[in-house]
């Protein structure tokens, strides 16, 4: 019973997804698709909504089985984050066109932040491994979504052969790992671990974990998967991947990085280089940062543009990581959750785009500020927040990560040089963001008649994309807010 | 009660968004209530504070607390100055473009929305907020010029905020390190200016963080060789943004150099003053030379400007009180000239003869077709060379007695600059006003074309001259609020070493 008591959230959602499923199958048979997403996504968001204060309502501190059900609030925080974004991605699904297995979708949907909530609260190699999978399988059924697009299917292909050869890396790495500490929790491997030193043996777990890790949070080399499923998967689906699961599986990363491989840090600080996993993500850091964001530049599909920010900002997160203290943590949340704020926004935007000129190209956006004013206005809050203008919730969450990175080993500024070249990166990555606003704020476009004609969007898109907005305007001005609840989660949890 | 103007220049930015769309008009009193609200505010605001020389908090409320940051407002003497120069800047700037026609009330809530960052800049006294101002700025700069410019708006507008983007960038890179550094000699998270400054930074440490945020800063003051963007970005920019970028924004760089950067590394300023004093000597003589050579009469503002912001840069290098004090009279002096230089050649010809080459107004005998714009570009030139009675010579002045004492020779080149600002200024006046070539038939042609100067450039006009002259006349108006704060414990240090 206990199990039920802690699990209760996720027993809950799990629930609705049933439900969603049964009511689609059984009531809704035969009825128009945007009905059945309507009623589909209302069940679903309910779900949602419930779950999240049950997750915030509570202040249990629970360690079941020894590290695979954690409870504590810092989990709690984290898992409500999820579930808000999952709120928000059933809302921007809502008026999708590229499904008529409303039921299936949606429960796919829920089925997938139950594998993100279990992650969360995994502090054990197996359990980490089994909501992996649960969270990658159900994401590879939703990039596949939309059958009658041949794009589709390639992408949730790639995306299927990459992520099942990275659970093999990850599945390779943790098997050394429990071999060489004899314990599955993360505590113990810790443990196990300490004073011996960096064996041959403990460098290829550290480097088959980070691989298998690095593919799921897409960072460079492992990147080449996302740009093409986030292309050719249906728009909400790849919203959900970039930032729901990017939320999951960072908090993870940070996790087994910082927990199980206390003490095989090594140093990334410049010159001074000694192995262990700091060097090692510094290097996929300053990768993703350098070629994420100069690929960006020449993207023409929004989509793409974002799949590659998605992995300069990947970059940014790891540097966070590498901070490797309750800043850091704190630090990594707070950027993963504003991040998915703004990223899932602005793909709620190209999702009406889309569906109003056929494709997310550049162009398309053209004259959007005339076409759509509050859209458009949206789309300027998510892109200058990703681009990391201040008062937008985007620029704290860099803030907080680069001075939690500068300050992390006292006065020594080791982490300086990466902190440095993510700066540099940035002021790279704001000329993207500004051509595609460009578009929609400068340009007038050549065919006067698609200039002026005002675009349809769909009231409860409208609705979810401008809480988003105000969300991210919020969390930009009064970034206390979720910080205090970050740290106070954190202090408790250690 | 000067936390207003931010505070009226962002509501003014609501209230426009939510006017209709088609109404020019009343997104024009809108905006010119707004602007002369603040410009209210801000004369009041300055008056009713006692002592200038003190750091008089306005508003102070923890903000974040993990980093020691609040969102702390306060105002000195310095402050003081430049808070009064945007409010005059953006009633000016607004009654100039007063024929925006096209999308009127999205202009005039960008242009708020940069003013009330321009004043959050000026009264911010944390190093974060100060930040946050600061980069609030860039968006509202790049799209005023992208959408109502003329020449090549849309790369003088990509340049502007790319260099701008850069420049914030180096300074967050000092910011994000000295918060870091800081914290370990003071023992707890601060980023609050007056707390930082009495913080012992490792002389190691200010050797290379002042270059990095004093640059980043300049690059915003269109130090040489960083101007690039100053040039292009005002002929690019609508008459009302050529103002501001020249007005104030450029002012926020200075302003960053002496507050930020200056205040927090006094022994890294120390370091590189040579440095600096150099690269304002070349601005200044640079600039004049190439606004020499200009074709384009807005261009010869353009570099103007860059040669007149050289004398703001050497003014700070020298390290003295007479030199700093002269450096923000400068950032005055020049925010108001400069606006109304712009606000002649944009506005006033421009906008009337859709030409800005010397070619071609010479043969419109503008002097006779538009008096009054020949009247204010002559008395605003004459400001602009520093002749003595307007506010340009006594900033020059109190700069180059500064620069004597310390850089004596930079002193004496920098005499070169001044010759070919008399020289360039009365190459505009005569090519545009007062050309020989124009024939009769020509220029009776032009003068029935042209529209009349209205009333409210006439306005903006006479207040900017106004103010000029006043000052001019009795600059301790201002050097009372100026020269005191610099005696304040926030410069001491900075000044201790520069004997005087």
């Amino acid at each position: 019973m206990e199990v039920l008591k802690l699990a209760a959230p996720e027993t809950v959602l799990v629930v609705i997804a049933l439900a969603v499923l049964a009511v689609d199958l059984l009531a809704l048979r035969g009825q128009p698709v945007s009905m059945r997403f309507g009623i589909g996504a209302a069940v679903a968001g309910l779900g949602c909504a419930a779950t999240m204060l049950m997750l915030l309502g509570r202040h249990a501190h629970a360690n079941l089985f020894d590290g695979m059900l954690v409870v504590d609030p810092l989990t709690n925080v984290v898992k409500a984050a999820i579930v808000l974004l999952t709120l928000f991605t059933v809302l921007i699904s809502t008026a999708g066109k590229f499904t008529e297995h409303v039921g299936e979708y949606l429960a796919l949907i829920l089925l997938a932040t139950v594998g993100m909530m279990f992650l969360v609260s995994a502090e054990d190699l197996l359990m980490i491994f089994i909501s992996l999978e649960l969270l990658s399988l159900s994401l590879y059924v939703l990039t596949a979504f939309n059958k009658r697009n041949i794009k589709s299917a390639e992408a949730a292909l790639k995306y299927f052969l990459f992520g099942g050869m990275a659970a093999a890396f990850t599945l390779f790495g943790l098997s050394l790992l429990y071999g060489m500490s004899g314990s599955t929790n993360l505590h113990r491997i810790a443990e196990g671990l300490a004073g011996k030193g960096m064996d041959p043996l403990l460098i290829v777990a550290v480097v088959t974990t980070l691989i298998g890790f690095g593919f799921k949070v897409a960072a460079v080399p492992f990147h080449l998967w996302a740009p093409d499923a986030y292309e050719g998967a249906p728009t909400p689906s790849a919203a959900f991947i970039a930032t729901g699961s990017k939320v999951a599986s960072f908090f993870i990363l940070a996790k087994i990085m910082m927990i199980g491989f206390a003490g095989a840090e090594g140093s990334a600080a410049w010159r001074t280089f000694i192995s262990g996993w700091m060097p090692a993500m510094a290097l996929l850091a300053a990768l993703s940062m350098v070629l994420g964001n100069l690929t960006a530049i020449a993207q023409t599909s929004l989509k793409r543009l974002l799949a590659y920010s998605a992995i300069a900002h990947g970059g940014y997160m790891l540097l966070a990581v590498m901070a490797n203290n309750e800043a850091g943590m704190a630090g990594l949340l707070y950027y993963v959750i504003t991040y998915g704020l703004a990223t899932l926004g602005a793909f709620g935007v190209v999702q009406v785009v889309e569906d109003a000129t056929g494709n997310d190209s550049i162009i398309s956006f053209t004259g959007l500020s005339r076409r759509a004013p509050a859209l458009s206005l949206c789309l300027l809050v998510f892109l200058l927040s990703l681009g990391g203008i201040p008062p937008l919730a985007g620029f704290f969450g860099k803030f907080f990560v680069f001075s939690a990175a500068v300050g992390a080993d006292g006065n020594h500024l080791g982490l300086l040089w990466l902190v440095i070249l993510a700066i540099a990166m940035s002021a790279v990555s704001f000329y993207y963001y500004l051509r595609v606003l460009k578009a929609a704020y400068v340009a007038d476009g050549a065919d006067v008649t698609q200039a002026t004609n005002m675009m349809a969007v769909p009231v409860a898109t409208l609705a979810a994309l401008v809480l988003l907005a105000f969300l991210v305007v919020i969390l930009g001005c009064a970034p206390a807010l979720l910080m205090g609840l970050l740290q106070a989660g954190d202090q408790v949890g250690h | 009660m000067l936390a207003w103007t931010i505070y009226i220049s962002f509501l003014g930015v609501l209230v426009l968004m939510l006017l209709p769309r088609d109404d020019a008009r009343l997104a024009r009193i809108t905006a010119l209530t707004t602007a002369v609200a603040g410009l209210i505010v801000a004369l009041m605001g300055s008056f009713q504070q006692a002592n200038p020389a003190e750091i008089v908090t306005i508003t102070k409320c923890a903000w974040i607390p993990t980093l020691g940051a609040s969102y702390y407002l306060a105002a000195d003497g310095i402050s003081l100055t430049l808070v009064v120069l945007t409010g005059l800047a953006a009633v000016a700037g607004i009654l100039f473009s007063w024929n925006i026609e096209k999308r009127t009330k999205e202009f005039f809530a960008f242009y708020l929305a940069l003013i009330g960052g321009v004043y959050g800049v000026f009264l911010s006294f944390d190093l974060l907020l100060l930040f946050v101002f600061y980069e609030l700025t860039i968006i509202p700069k790049y799209f005023l010029i992208a959408r109502w410019g003329s020449t090549r708006k849309e790369y003088g507008a990509m340049k502007l905020a790319l260099y701008s983007f850069i420049g914030s960038h180096l300074v967050l890179i000092g910011l994000v390190a000295t918060w870091a550094v800081a914290r370990t000699s003071l023992g707890h998270a601060s980023l609050d200016l007056k707390e930082l400054a009495q913080a012992t930074l490792p002389l190691e440490f200010q050797k290379w963080a002042f270059p990095l945020t004093f640059v980043g800063f300049a690059i915003l003051a269109g130090m040489w060789p960083f101007h690039t963007w100053a040039p292009t970005g005002h002929v690019a920019a609508p008459t009302a943004g050529s103002m501001l970028l020249a007005g104030v924004v450029m002012k926020l760089g200075a302003y960053g150099c002496l507050r930020v950067a200056m205040v927090l590394f006094p022994e890294g300023a120390r370091m590189w003053s040579g440095t600096i004093a150099v690269l304002a000597v070349i601005g200044i003589i640079y600039g004049a030379g190439v606004a020499l050579v200009q074709k384009d009469f807005k261009f010869v503002i353009g570099y103007s400007s860059v040669s007149h912001m050289g004398f703001v840069l050497l003014g700070l290098a020298t390290l003295n009180t007479v030199g700093l004090s002269g450096a923000v009279l400068q950032m005055f002096s020049h925010g108001i000239i400069a606006g109304l230089l712009f606000a002649v050649v944009g506005r006033m010809v421009y906008d009337r003869t859709h030409t800005r080459d010397f070619g071609e107004l010479e043969g419109m005998g503008l002097s006779r077709a538009l008096p009054f714009a020949g009247v204010t570009f002559v008395l605003a030139g004459i400001a602009s060379m520093g002749l003595p009675g307007f506010s340009g010579f006594v900033a020059e002045l109190q700069v180059l007695m500064g620069a004597w004492k310390a850089f004596p020779v930079a002193a004496v080149v920098t005499g070169i600059g001044i010759v070919v600002g008399v020289a360039y200024t009365l190459r505009a006046v005569q090519k545009a006003f007062y050309a020989d070539g124009a024939d009769r038939t020509n220029m009776t042609h032009g003068a029935h074309a042209l529209e009349p100067i209205s009333i409210p450039e006439r306005l903006a006009a006479v207040m900017l001259i106004g103010v000029s002259l006043v000052v001019g006349l009795y600059p301790s108006v201002l050097l009372n609020w100026i020269e005191p704060c610099l005696s304040s414990p926030l410069f001491e240090r900075l000044l201790k070493g520069g004997a005087l």
